[in-house]
């Protein structure tokens, strides 16, 4: 029987290589895992093998080997040597068979070290320590000896900046250029906060969805040894805790349709009991304001729709859609086109005016989204009751609201599209977009361009 | 913008007030950490969280990699990874899904980051190695291609200008045009195109402004242009990178009462006929001001978990979508994993002899996974098994016990044509529902 001691992976195949070139069985030798304790045994001392006898071993062993030596158990050689003698006494393929006690130990043991530096990739967390050049600095404990396993996959992927990780065991610096390993380090040894770790801990807590508890599978995952440098871990109890709390809130603030028109829909649909229920409405804030409710206007069997975004300063007072200077120049250009206003429903996407007050004068504000969003009912009931021919858009607003958000006046006026509500719908310029248009010869083109669409839109 | 006053909502304040008292520097970062509340609130709904699947690190990278296996970072207490910064770079949408906390319609808080802003986030995260890469979704601003070129930008600058080697995803915007599409995938690593809803009346019902042929055809255009990156690549060529890793999809379960059929169908499609690398399912759960039509419960997690048992069952089992659901409802068993359920529907298949069996019969095996098949195939060469070797390979004995043969005897073959073996080999724990986990969080028991 003899007594090896091993203090790294090199010196246990040294060793190996040396017994079994001269056939020592494994139970006759006693592997101890010991780096303090001085070799007894000068490598000179040793019978050296004969070079003649050489042997190969499965590279699959080999790899295996390399993993298992960073092991912590201290039986790690002993089962080493003996599957190495019995892979070239017994059973070349032995490695295969995973159900064999010594191979099952030893990939269980791989597994151990393997899943060990698949955390430390994990867990190592960096802080900044300088700024020119880029430094940072890590604390962790892994629980084998891996730090050499993993520290050439930090140096591929923190290529361009310094960092240095320190365990209990060994350590480890990048200089942008090659790996140096040094002694091992208390944690008390690398400190200072990170100005970063507060950002970090916002965005774990933010993306924690509560209605999903599952604590079991998160210790499982990160155990709670590695906690201690993992800052994020902090915020863990208060969350878990208002966690219950958070879900019910989420399932009671519904919203939604309470706050639409539909809401607010008569059960029998004509334009009157349609117009007569709208002013009743109180879907979004724009009815406190607002003097009356404009409904949309004009026979139930027209061919016609125009809509437009929103009753102006005089239709709020008239409660009549399109009667100030913008309903007189679509008059105008109504009549240019050859059609009879009184055969064409006219409408506006909300039916409320919305302002702000400017000394006495009451400034148009458009729309936002969630008012259009809210009034549309309206609308999509109007257009139900009439089943227009030809719908005319006026302007980006009602454009929107039946061709989608992502619809743009100046790229796609005058082009008849097909929409759920008719097949013909075309959008064109507003008639107050017209009249705003600072510059004389734009302005008369935009307005030949409108009157071509009405036309456009009612011709064949 | 309606801002409610939500406990994140205070805490957002009471840092504010905070802020005032520190000096200016940190006055800034207050205002980003404002935004990532926000956004990665909005964000956490997607269930993707995956950072493999890309072969190899770009070349001239200088911080980041990407070595085929992705890294779980962290882990929150809903037991799900942090592997990707997962952020919108805006929750503004002008689109009014009603399954989504960012449609238009909705009273949830909004922010916008620059680009700048979530070039450094995740340059600063990923230094510290809190993270594999950038998950980047948006809600939809001005039109689908300006926010599509906004997406890219990051990703560009990332690559470009901060020689950025780690995973990046990108959603694709709905309608954005081929061209963006093109530019995307040379940035990221995946690309992914959310299906949303199993079916097209889903989608009819609740997002109105989507459609399946639009959606459906844009994953065609990413698959058309990996494939002819992969000719190139074969023909010797260099072509630049297209979404080394693939694309994937979501489809959101529980929000409509389509069957598990229909959705597994669907999934089954988009695998075979879009060569997608994941299908995510995610159990639709409450989101803050949800709209009325949606069921206000608890997300359905098990049929979601049982949703993901199928799908691999579907991708690496060699099962059909008909097999797997037995139930006349056309839904998957929630009391028992669809292979169970199956053995236990198909008992003439069994017993299944491990020694001698093909690779595709000891797949239909219940509790022994694709690894384990693999080991089985390997050992029986040189030696046959016996049920304490099947044990030693972890398989799942208690459901394995009743449907194998191994070399020596197995007691509990002798159940196999007894009426209960359904209850006999369920496991004896149901699994938690969402309230149960919930008690359970605070005490940390399970």
């Amino acid at each position: 029987m003899q007594t090896i001691f091993i203090d790294s992976y090199d010196r246990w195949r040294t060793e190996a290589r040396r017994l079994i070139t001269m056939d020592v069985h494994p139970s006759d030798v006693q592997w101890q895992s010991n780096a303090e304790q001085p070799s007894l045994f000068d490598d000179d001392l040793l019978p050296q093998p004969d070079c003649k006898h050489g042997f190969s071993v499965p590279r699959k062993f080999l790899e295996l080997a390399k993993n298992v030596a960073c092991h912590r158990s201290d039986a790690r050689w002993s089962i080493l040597y003996r599957t190495l003698w019995r892979i070239l006494n017994q059973h070349r393929e032995l490695l295969n068979i995973t159900t064999d006690d010594d191979v099952y130990q030893l990939v269980q043991m791989q597994k151990a070290v393997t899943r060990d530096v698949h955390k430390m990739k994990a867990f190592v967390r960096f802080r900044k320590v300088s700024d020119n050049p880029e430094s940072f600095m890590a604390w962790h404990r892994p629980d084998h000896r891996i730090v050499r396993l993993a520290a050439p996959f930090f140096a591929r992927r923190f290529r361009g900046m310094n960092w240095s990780i320190f365990t209990p065991d060994e350590s480890v610096a990048w200089d942008q250029s090659e790996l140096q390993y040094g002694p091992g380090v208390p944690a008390s040894a690398v400190s200072s906060e990170d100005a970063l770790e507060e950002l970090w801990k916002t965005y774990y807590a933010s993306t924690f969805n509560p209605a999903r508890v599952k604590v079991a599978m998160m210790k499982r995952e990160m155990p709670v040894r590695h906690w201690a440098t993992l800052p994020e871990t902090d915020l863990i109890p208060e969350l878990l805790q208002r966690a219950p709390t958070r879900v019910d809130q989420m399932i009671e603030t519904q919203e939604g349709f309470g706050q639409t028109a539909a809401h607010f829909m008569p059960t029998e649909r004509s334009l009157e009991s349609l117009s007569d229920a709208a002013g009743r409405c109180t879907a979004c804030d724009l009815c406190h304001d607002a003097n009356q409710l404009v409904f949309g206007e004009g026979p139930a069997n027209a061919k016609i729709v125009l809509i437009g975004e929103q009753p102006g300063d005089l239709e709020d007072i008239q409660g009549k859609p399109f009667v100030g200077p913008a309903g007189q120049l679509l008059d105008e250009c109504l009549a240019a086109a050859g059609i009879d206003r009184t055969t064409v429903y006219v409408t506006n996407t909300v039916k409320h005016f919305k302002f702000t007050r400017l000394d006495k004068r009451r400034l148009h504000k458009k729309p936002d989204s969630r008012e259009i969003f809210a009034c549309r009912p309206w609308l999509e009931a109007e257009l139900e009751e009439i089943q227009p021919d030809v719908i005319v858009c006026l302007g980006a607003t009602p454009a929107q609201a039946l061709l989608g958000r992502d619809f743009r006046i100046t790229r796609s006026r005058g082009k008849r599209l097909q929409t759920e509500w008719c097949k013909q719908t075309v959008a064109t310029w507003h008639p107050a977009a017209v009249l705003r248009m600072p510059d004389q010869s734009r302005r008369h083109q935009m307005q030949e361009q409108l009157v071509g669409d009405l036309r456009m839109a009612v011709g064949e | 913008m309606l801002r409610k006053q939500t406990a994140s909502g205070k805490r957002a304040a009471q840092r504010r007030i905070r802020a005032t008292t520190s000096n200016r520097t940190r006055h800034l970062a207050m205002d980003v950490q404002d935004k990532l509340t926000i956004l990665a609130d909005a964000a956490k709904y997607d269930a993707s969280c995956a950072s493999s699947g890309s072969k190899g690190t770009r070349p001239g990278s200088k911080i980041g990699s990407t070595e085929g296996m992705g890294i779980c970072h962290s882990y929150t207490p809903d037991g799900r990874c942090v592997s990707l910064l997962k952020i919108l770079l805006t929750n503004y949408c002008i689109y009014d899904c009603q399954y989504c906390v960012n449609r238009i319609s909705s009273d949830t808080p909004r922010a916008r980051f620059t680009v700048d802003e979530v070039v450094s986030l995740t340059m600063e995260f990923y230094k510290r190695n809190y993270i594999e890469g950038l998950f980047l979704s948006s809600g939809i601003i001005q039109t689908s291609d300006y926010t599509m070129e906004q997406l890219i930008e990051v990703a560009r600058r990332l690559r470009v200008d901060q020689h950025f080697g780690g995973y990046i995803h990108l959603k694709t915007i709905p309608n954005a045009s081929s061209a963006l599409i093109e530019q995307a995938g040379r940035w990221a690593d995946r690309l992914s195109v959310n299906i949303e809803l199993p079916t097209e009346s889903d989608l009819v019902q609740l997002a109105p402004e989507k459609n399946k042929p639009q959606i459906v055809g844009t994953m065609t255009g990413i698959r058309e242009k990996i494939d002819e990156t992969t000719q190139e690549k074969k023909s010797g060529f260099k072509p630049p990178r297209f979404a080394p890793a693939g694309q994937s999809t979501q489809m959101i379960v529980g929000a409509t009462p389509t069957p598990d059929l229909e959705i597994l169908k669907t999934a089954s499609e988009l695998y075979t006929g879009q060569r997608l690398r994941r299908v995510y399912y995610s159990a639709y759960s409450p989101i803050p001001h949800a709209d009325a039509r949606l069921p206000g419960q608890s997300p359905p997690m098990v049929r979601e978990h049982r949703l993901y048992q199928a799908d691999w069952l579907m991708r690496f089992y060699g099962f059909d979508a008909n097999e797997i659901v037995t139930e006349s409802d056309s839904n998957l068993s929630l009391d028992m994993d669809p292979k169970l359920a199956w053995a236990i529907a198909n008992r003439h298949f069994f017993p299944v002899d491990v020694n001698r069996a093909s690779r595709e019969e000891l797949l239909r095996i219940p509790g022994i996974g694709v690894r384990s098949v693999d080991r089985i195939l390997v050992i029986r060469r040189y030696q046959s098994l016996r049920c304490s070797d099947l044990r030693k390979l972890r398989v799942a004995w208690n459901r394995t016990k009743w449907f194998v043969q191994a070399a020596d005897h197995n007691p509990g073959l002798a159940s196999l044509d007894k009426l209960d073996l359904g209850k006999q080999a369920k496991p004896k724990t149901t699994q938690l529902m969402l309230f149960d986990a919930a008690q359970s969080a605070v005490s940390g028991e399970v």
